[in-house]
């Protein structure tokens, strides 16, 4: 592993509070009523560094949620406010920038430690993407599913700088026969002989010339919990393959049979990555491209507006991973549809903003419908998706209001 | 109370070599490294927030002796209703995959815990 990094002596609160609990507690409250309590509450955190509010779904590993409202703000999401998902909990919390390497080695001629200096040296490619959690939105799969139930924070958007991956594999030499590059990061397990995180990108896909090592975000470094000093930047593919902190990628000659990817990680093979609660024995895929969606963003569940009086509605929408083509509203649960116009184009992987003023609702329950369409020709569904794991939610997204 | 201690031994031998590889004394805060066009990186130091919240109810002593070690109880507590089976399932998974280093004769009381809700 790369050096100028330090580990947290692990979890140490974890075991005393563990230790503490053996003794008796009161008995007053039993689980049942405190998980059902906690689980409408939503809880928001400014304890965690470099971070702003955020929604708390986990404090170690982290998992922090951006609250709806930031993306009203604009078509970036501010690093402050991004998102932040950890699998193992053994992060560094100190990272030296003249010490950090970046190793490549294994199907290659030439293995490389390369230091942030030379990677700032290479020639660097710029875009906008957006990065967005395999779960996101996974709270609203109906039946609910196990995992972090985040709603629909789990995205974001940002302008990337870095250097092709393509390039530093060029510089190391991709031997004839690679097949796979693996990406770890800095992040370790807590427990002996767990399987690190790890996560593999077809050679091909690696050598596209656009995938990035990224080592700023939105005009700035990471911040820390984002992948400070070097992430991965796999434009259009959900978030599990942008690996954070990334210090080592090994080129392989054969596909990657570690967990992470030949186990976790993984959808149905089907249309919307769709199955029916409790089928069994269809066959899956790891995950990969991302598929459109769409938001109202000024306007949250439950808003009031006035009746009669024309509405004017913002929001963001994003192709997947291609380009947005259109963005479309209804009111009238899908029956008919009305084009929003398009905020300026920030490029094929980034949100795209979009506006429309409705014509004035009449008095009462109020459905609105958006729903995005990219230039490939792939529009959202109608109907939700449901898998075991919570992947790759895209329907069509209603926003209930009441106008008096 | 020795359960606890034992993973803690452990978890303290099994992480200390990476904490002393690297004293966090250096702390290079001023450390930089700059490159064409100005971008300019600086070292970071950070304190993750830990979580003292435990599991709450008379029943949790397993699962707080247990589950922190690997996560705190937020995410757990934030799940929905599941059957029992569906729990023992996602703790099999947690000792099977992902090497928690539970007490076989605890596992009862946690799948217990989370699936009476």
């Amino acid at each position: 592993m790369g050096q100028g990094y330090r580990f947290p002596l692990i979890g140490r609160r974890g075991f005393i509070a563990g230790a503490a609990a053996l003794g008796a507690l009161p008995a007053s409250r039993g689980a049942l009523g405190a998980l059902a309590q906690d689980a409408g509450d939503t809880v928001f955190t400014t304890a965690f560094p470099q971070k702003g509010r955020m929604i708390l779904q986990r404090t170690r590993p982290p998992l922090l949620e951006t609250p709806f409202e930031v993306f009203d703000q604009g078509v970036f999401t501010p690093n402050d406010r991004f998102f932040v998902r950890w699998h193992w909990a053994g992060i560094p919390e100190q990272v030296d920038v003249a010490t950090f390497t970046l190793k490549v080695h294994g199907h290659v001629d030439r293995p490389l430690t390369l230091g942030l200096g030379e990677l700032l040296a290479m020639p660097r490619l710029e875009y906008a993407a957006v990065n967005q959690c395999s779960g996101n939105s996974r709270s609203l799969f109906t039946p609910r599913v196990a995992g972090a139930q985040w709603r629909h924070g789990a995205m974001g958007n940002a302008r990337w700088v870095g250097v092709p991956l393509k390039a530093v594999l060029d510089r190391a030499g991709v031997k004839a026969g690679a097949v796979a590059i693996r990406a770890r990061g800095l992040d370790e397990p807590v427990v002996p002989d767990a399987p690190a995180f790890g996560k593999s990108l077809a050679i091909d896909h690696a050598r596209d010339g656009e995938v990035m090592i990224a080592f700023q975000m939105n005009g700035e470094q990471l911040p820390l919990l984002n992948g400070f000093p070097l992430r991965l930047v796999v434009p259009g593919w959900y978030s599990t393959y942008w690996v954070k902190m990334l210090c080592d990628i090994e080129v392989l000659a054969t596909a990657d049979d570690q967990y992470w990817t030949k186990t976790a990680y993984r959808i149905p093979d089907t249309p919307h990555a769709s199955v029916t609660p409790g089928e069994t024995g269809y066959a899956q895929v790891p995950i990969n491209r991302m598929v459109p969606r769409s938001f109202i963003t000024n306007l949250e569940d439950g808003a009031r507006v006035a009746a009669g009086k024309p509405l004017a509605l913002r929001g963001l929408a994003f192709g997947g991973d291609q380009g947005v083509a259109a963005v479309e509203v209804s009111a009238d649960g899908g029956a008919t549809w009305r084009g929003a116009h398009l905020g300026r184009d920030e490029g094929r992987y980034s949100f795209r903003q979009w506006h429309l003023t409705a014509p004035g609702p009449a008095a009462g329950p109020v459905r609105l419908m958006v729903r995005c369409t990219n230039t490939a020709g792939e529009t959202q569904p109608l109907e939700a998706n449901w898998n075991p794991n919570g992947f790759m939610r895209n329907v069509v997204e209603t926003t209930t209001l009441t106008a008096a | 109370m020795t359960r606890a201690w034992i993973l803690l031994a452990i978890a303290t031998a099994s992480l200390a070599p990476a904490s002393l590889a690297t004293p966090a004394l250096a702390a290079p805060k001023s450390s930089t490294v700059t490159g064409p066009g100005g971008i300019t990186l600086r070292s970071v130091t950070v304190d993750l927030p830990q979580s003292d919240r435990e599991f709450p109810g008379a029943d949790a002593a397993a699962i707080n002796n247990n589950c922190l070690t690997c996560h705190s109880a937020g995410m757990v507590l934030r799940q929905p209703p599941f059957p029992r089976e569906k729990w023992a399932e996602i703790v099999n998974k947690m000792i099977q995959t992902y090497k928690a280093p539970i007490d076989a004769g605890d596992v009862p009381a946690i799948v217990d815990y989370l699936a009476k809700r």
